[in-house]
């Protein structure tokens, strides 16, 4: 048995996320609104050594497959994930995670000025640009670190 | 213009800067004929924000098309104050006007608050994002003496803050323009603006100094360094004394230089430049009437064809 599958076992059915950029698995969970409330299983693996990252994170979610917009909203915090859908111990898909063009209700602007962070009725939106996201009301651009504003509701 | 609104200077094409000043222009040469033009018309103003030369040539700019004003008054004195969101105030409002303009203190208001209104809403300032309109009337006044193409504008004082900066800026993308920027290192233009420069291929430079640039200007656009930018009043006044203009600092700039500002000023242009050649700032206030004329023209215009 290796290293890798005494850290994180295998699922009948479900959806593991491998190649999360080290670091990274809470907040995929985060943005999945994953927290084990459901009951569903999860497993996380941190830190696990990976030929193309060097480090990465795994995480594996038991009975769920992601949505596109799931998946979509992922590739911005983990551009390296690759997910695969899990149905009776054997990968039916699996893929490269794409950018969207948007994002909608996800990250907070960092601007604080920003009138999406007055008390308005309205979510968040951020457009893709080439290495980061850019705020649809303020034109504020995040480039590093996206994760930090994740508007994670609790 | 073929927009429904007017939110930032980013989404002006060419084209559309042109019709704006080519109508201005029009109306310029003969007021009387747009006397009548939008009877019955309510335009809304909607100032967050203290504002008095912006309120009032909007003001003047819909009556002399023959329209009417509703003013929301003070934050201070309306349901604002109360909690309202900005969300609600406009679809109210929507109902008692046919144009909307807008000044707000958060980035994105006015963007935000296009998408819950039909009728146009335009942007006059939202915080130290955009004041599109302002650009618009800059444009006109620099068009009116040297064209818009093969020039060299100088843009100093509040970069980052200056919303007349940024919206300046991106609408000079527009034109064959070098674009200049002169700051303290503090005040640079923000990170967002500069994407968007680099993004469109524009000419830019950033100065420290002016003198390095004074002499190659046909245009230079002062804005003023407020003191509330700087934690320490030595500082401030350090820093906005090394950008502020008189007669002996136009010593060395072309005699056909044009000296703008946005107004209100305070110090940072020396009383003694306003008898000269370079002096436009008046005169570009004054173009604020003719060029929201035509703005409001277009927008109303195309809000009814499309009704
Ligand atoms: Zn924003």
């Amino acid at each position: 048995m290796s290293d890798h599958e005494l850290r994180v076992s295998k699922i009948r059915n479900g959806t593991v996320i491998d190649h999360v950029a080290a670091g990274q698995a809470l907040n995929v969970l985060a943005i999945l609104g994953i927290d084990g409330s459901e009951g569903e299983g999860v497993s996380i693996g941190m830190n696990v050594p990976s030929d193309r990252l060097g480090r990465k994170d795994v995480v594996k979610v038991e009975d769920r497959e992601l949505s596109q917009s799931e998946v979509e909203v992922l590739s911005l915090i983990a551009p390296e994930a690759s997910i695969n859908i899990i149905r009776d111990y054997d990968v039916v898909e699996k893929s490269r995670v794409d950018r969207p063009d948007t994002v909608t209700g996800l990250l907070s602007c960092p601007n604080r000025n920003c009138i999406t962070n007055d008390n308005e009725p309205i979510a968040s939106k951020f457009g893709v640009v080439a290495d980061g996201v850019r705020c649809a009301y303020c034109g504020d651009i995040v480039r590093d670190d996206i994760a930090a504003h994740l508007d994670v509701q609790s | 213009m073929r927009q429904d609104h007017l939110i930032s200077a980013a989404n002006l094409s060419r084209e559309s800067i042109e019709a704006v000043l080519d109508r201005a222009a029009a109306i310029d040469a003969d007021p009387a004929a747009y006397r009548q033009r939008h009877a019955g018309a309510v335009l809304a103003l909607c100032f967050f924000e203290p504002s008095t030369r912006t309120k009032m040539s909007f003001d003047t700019a819909m009556k002399r098309l023959g329209g009417t004003t509703v003013d929301m008054g003070t934050v201070e004195s309306s349901s604002v104050k109360k909690g309202e969101t900005l969300a609600d105030t406009v679809r109210v409002v929507e109902g008692y006007a046919d144009a909307i303009v807008l000044r707000h203190p958060s980035e994105g208001a006015a963007k935000m608050a296009s998408e819950f209104v039909d009728v146009p809403l335009v942007n006059a300032g939202d915080g130290a994002g955009q004041h599109p309109s302002q650009t618009l009337l800059d444009l006109y006044t620099i068009r009116e003496r040297a064209g818009l193409d093969d020039l060299s504008v100088g843009i100093m004082g509040d970069l980052k803050y200056g919303r007349t900066v940024h919206s300046l800026a991106h609408a000079l993308t527009n034109f064959d323009v070098r674009q200049h920027f002169i700051s303290p290192e503090s005040l640079r233009l923000p990170r967002n603006v500069r994407f968007d420069l680099h993004e469109s291929g524009a000419q830019v430079r950033e100065h420290t100094d002016l003198d390095a640039v004074l002499p190659e200007l046909d245009v230079l656009y002062v804005t003023r360094i407020q003191r509330e930018r700087f934690p320490d009043e030595n500082e401030y006044h350090a820093i906005a004394g090394e950008y502020r203009i008189d007669e002996e600092t136009l010593d060395a700039a072309r005699d056909d230089l044009s000296v703008m500002h946005p107004l209100p000023r305070v110090d940072e242009i020396a009383p003694e430049v306003d008898d000269t050649e370079y002096a436009r700032y008046f005169e570009q206030a004054h173009n604020g009437v003719p060029v929201r004329m035509a703005l409001l023209d277009e927008l109303l215009t195309q809000a009814e064809a499309e009704r």
